[in-house]
């Protein structure tokens, strides 16, 4: 057992845990984009980042690939945490400003303004796709091409691939492309309806995909809806 | 060549390097040393040497002349140059047509050449030896001074000057216990840009339990306008060797890799040829000089990723994967090339290692600051009047290097700033010329020592510019595995470039500085970590000339071309016809010994005809009210 602290509290994490694994495990909640526990660890998002250390010398690390050490002190949320969670958010808004995944994190973090051009490149690079192909599909169809800001993910030479079964893997973990967000309508590429008290997509939507993770947790937007239908004659 | 025969025993290699020493001694032969590296090359060294050997054949002199063909010997802006030995005359910018003159004036008569001297750009004065030219004078050269002694493709001119000397004293008198302090006690620390200290890196790697240890030499560089690691491994393969067998030595390791980027074929030919030799001749394999050492290298190369440079990628990309940084730790030292520990040094730190055990660790200490021990090769290139590799004691200040040893900026210009370590560096001003180099200073002034490149730039040259170019540089070469690096480069540069094309807006800065601190803090691995370095340090110091580009819409240095416009200036013009002719658009009208004049609708705003202006009557205007910017970024 490896003692060390998170958020000023002492826990304890079985050897080859990463940070993320035991902030989890204690019900600690760290964003997350690229991160799939059926998936190798990949820290691209950035999202999960954590302040490792204290003082001049403390830094962010992304806590998903960071494996526990004794003694190790951790911080969630600080200030220079959050402020880049924020930015990060921003950064893959202004790529994908269609995926609801990714305006539900703004809304959830506040990110209430895109300070940068959106691309609509419907995608954010996070790799999931690539990684379930080859780990959990066996096929490894589709990988990265290029680097930098030409990075896209392909298949071999962009031709059809023999390897591909169709099988939808990618398509299914996608955080970008799977779920459109087409509710809002918004002027802005903000979204942030789930901000007011009447989210325009329920409209949208059988299931509530609500960035509370659980329907109706606060209540708020089921009872406003519900009130709407009544209300229609 | 000669045939190489296989050395068996220490008291073998001693007996070999001393016949070799009194060989090169004995030797009353004319030498004609002439640098042929890359640069050398480029600028013609192989015909200069074509018509030498000609003419030394035509006067049947085959025994009395001899030509040693040799790496870089640093001072660039003199390539292709010859020292003629026994006078030790410096010959700079030799042309092939000189060949004959060389042979018949000064090796037959003894007399120097005039015309071949090198001149001083600032007093005028030739000087006929490499120790009275200013470039030469304040720099100690410990790792590239042999460059220009030994052929880097025969391992015997390297033992002749004493080579392989180190190996054999650590083979003969040490135990690894012994090197390790050794090397802590120099004070190395890596010259790759990150500053470890070699002898700490080493000794967890020595700790760590492991049957198959790893070393590898890092010689992906890849910072514009940096080359000293190039210079090394093509002039002097076998010091890089002789420093990495010792290492092996020290840490145990079984293997090693020199990991070179394909883009230096010459780089790759010479270290190739060399640990053939050293293969051939008993230095590597097993059981080397009758002791139980056992190691051998292996060419690994880079196909010019600049991330590769970063020790996990450039594991990642020898192991047969994509070239892309992972988190550490585990430190490769732990857990490196295929799980198993791994010790990564740069090129000069190799380099340096050598010189640490034949002279003693005091010694070395002695040389540099408190924090940094020992010498660091820049390369000095950009608007400096001599360009080249400069070897330096640390704690040297800027100025020296830029004024004493660079001899200063061209053409009367002044002095702008100075960009230190690579595109991950910043660009120090003025006012920091007096600022010693060392790794902690350049840190604390907002740049970084990286690998040793030192870009020198004018009144002429706009910051804003210089940002945008390197910001280009890092989106392009940025893995673009995290979101930080990859989103955070590109939206930069993407600012940058808008505030240099005349559509940057209130707020910019703001959100520029943001984002750079940002990318800065949580990027995986160094190259995000420093990718806002040069945005930073320009803001830092010259944040005036942002606001002026996005204020005033005026590029003070009148360099971008949205952003100024050149006119004629009609009671300088003659009349001359010079900016008309070389003007490739035809947007000069104008007849002879009449004021011309600039269509502005065709110009392209190249500069051609500023530079053909003899008069100065050419000039940079900003451009006024010609753009209305509506509601902030167009692009």
């Amino acid at each position: 057992m490896i003692t060390f602290k998170m958020n000023g509290l002492e826990v304890q994490a079985e050897e080859g845990w990463t940070v993320f694994e035991t902030a989890k495990f204690y019900g600690l909640e760290i964003p997350h984009l690229c991160y799939n526990s059926g998936l190798s660890v990949y820290g691209g998002c950035r999202l999960c980042l954590v302040e490792i250390g204290e003082g001049p010398k403390a830094k962010l690390v992304s806590s998903c690939t960071y494996s526990v050490e004794e003694g190790l002190v951790v911080h969630t949320d600080t200030k220079r945490v959050i402020e880049a969670r924020r930015m990060m958010i921003e950064l893959m808004l202004s790529t994908a400003p269609y995926s609801k995944k990714i305006q539900d994190l703004a809304s959830k973090f506040g990110v209430t303004q895109l300070r940068f051009k959106p691309r609509n490149e419907e995608c954010v690079y996070c790799g999931l796709c690539v990684r379930m192909c080859d780990e959990q599909m066996n096929a490894r169809a589709i990988g990265f091409q290029n680097r930098g800001y030409k990075r896209k993910i392909s298949t071999p030479f962009d031709i059809k691939s023999e390897e591909c079964r169709l099988c939808g893997g990618c398509i299914y973990i996608c955080p970008a492309c799977s779920l459109r967000c087409q509710g809002p309508q918004a002027d802005t590429d903000v979204c942030n309806a789930c901000l007011t008290l009447d989210p325009s997509c329920l409209e949208y939507y059988d299931e509530l995909q609500c960035w509370m993770y659980d329907a109706g947790r606060c209540g708020t937007c089921v009872r406003e809806k519900n009130e709407k239908d009544k209300a229609r004659p | 060549m000669r045939r190489i025969k296989k050395i068996k025993s220490l008291k073998e290699l001693e007996a070999v390097i001393e016949k070799e020493t009194e060989l090169r001694k004995s030797d009353t032969r004319a030498v004609l040393t002439v640098s042929a590296g890359t640069c050398g090359q480029a600028r013609g060294s192989l015909k200069v040497i074509d018509s030498l050997k000609t003419a030394i054949k035509k006067g049947n002199l085959e025994d009395k002349v001899k030509i040693r063909v040799t790496g870089c010997h640093g001072f660039c802006e003199a390539e292709p140059n010859i020292i003629i030995h026994p006078h030790d005359l410096f010959y700079q910018k030799v042309d092939p047509k000189n060949g004959k003159d060389i042979i018949d004036q000064t090796i037959l008569k003894n007399k120097v050449i005039d015309s071949l001297l090198f001149v001083d750009p600032n007093t005028g004065e030739k000087a006929a030896q490499e120790s009275e030219i200013s470039f030469y004078k304040k720099q100690k050269r410990l790792v590239l001074g042999d460059n220009a002694l030994i052929d880097p493709t025969d391992i015997f001119d390297y033992l002749s000057i004493g080579g392989y000397r180190s190996l054999l004293k650590v083979l003969e008198t040490m135990t690894p216990e012994e090197v390790i302090p050794a090397v802590k006690k120099s004070g190395l620390r890596g010259r790759g840009g990150a500053g470890f200290p070699t002898g700490t890196k080493w000794e967890i790697a020595r700790k760590v339990k492991g049957d198959i240890k790893y070393i590898i030499c890092n010689a992906d560089e890849g910072d514009p306008g940096a080359y000293m690691d190039r210079s090394l491994l093509e002039g002097n393969p076998h010091r890089v060797l002789e420093g990495m067998i010792i290492g092996a030595f020290a840490i145990g390791a079984t293997e090693g890799y020199v990991y070179v980027r394909d883009e230096y074929p010459l780089a790759v030919k010479n270290i190739t040829l060399a640990i053939n030799q050293a293969r051939k001749i008993g230095l590597l394999g097993k059981k080397i000089l009758g002791t139980k050492l056992n190691f051998d290298i292996h060419i690994a190369k880079g196909a010019g990723a600049f991330v590769c440079g970063e020790e996990t990628a450039l594991i990642a990309s020898i192991e047969g994967r994509v070239g892309e940084p992972r988190q550490r730790p585990p430190f490769p030292a732990i857990k490196g090339l295929w799980g198993k520990p791994t010790t990564i040094n740069n090129v000069e730190t190799w380099g340096n290692v050598p010189i640490i055990i034949q002279k003693g660790a005091e010694w070395y200490s002695q040389i540099g600051t408190d924090g940094s021990k020992g010498t660091k090769i820049f390369s000095l290139v950009g608007k400096i009047n001599n360009t080249g590799l400069v070897e330096v004691p640390m704690g040297i200040t800027l100025r020296e290097i830029i004024f004493d040893i660079g001899g200063g900026i061209p053409g009367e210009k002044a002095f702008k700033a100075v960009q230190t370590g690579g595109p991950s560096g910043g660009c120090l001003p003025a006012e920091m010329l007096d600022l010693p180099i060392d790794y902690e200073s350049l840190t604390k002034a907002g740049s970084i020592m990286g690998s040793g490149g030192m870009i020198v730039m004018d009144e002429k040259t706009c910051m804003v510019d210089v940002a945008k170019y390197f910001l280009n540089f890092l989106r392009d070469e940025s893995c673009g595995k995290c979101v930080s690096c990859r989103e955070g480069t590109q939206r930069m540069w993407e600012i940058v470039k808008n505030i240099s094309e005349g559509y940057g807006k209130e707020g910019d800065l703001e959100l520029l500085e943001e984002l750079a601190k940002i990318v800065k803090d949580a990027s995986l691995c160094g190259l995000g970590q420093t990718a806002s370095n040069p945005v930073l340090s320009t803001l830092r110091y010259f944040r005036d000339e942002y606001e002026a580009h996005i204020k005033e819409k005026r590029c003070p240095a009148g360099v971008c071309i949205n952003l100024i416009r050149y006119v004629v200036i009609p009671e300088k013009c003659t009349g001359c016809l010079a900016c008309k002719n070389a003007c490739p658009q035809d947007a000069i009208r104008g007849v002879i010994r009449g004021v011309h004049l600039i269509e502005q609708n065709k110009c392209i705003k190249c500069g051609a005809c500023l530079e053909a202006c003899k008069f100065e009557a050419v000039e940079t205007q900003r451009e006024e009210a010609i753009r209305i910017v509506e509601g902030g970024t167009e692009k």
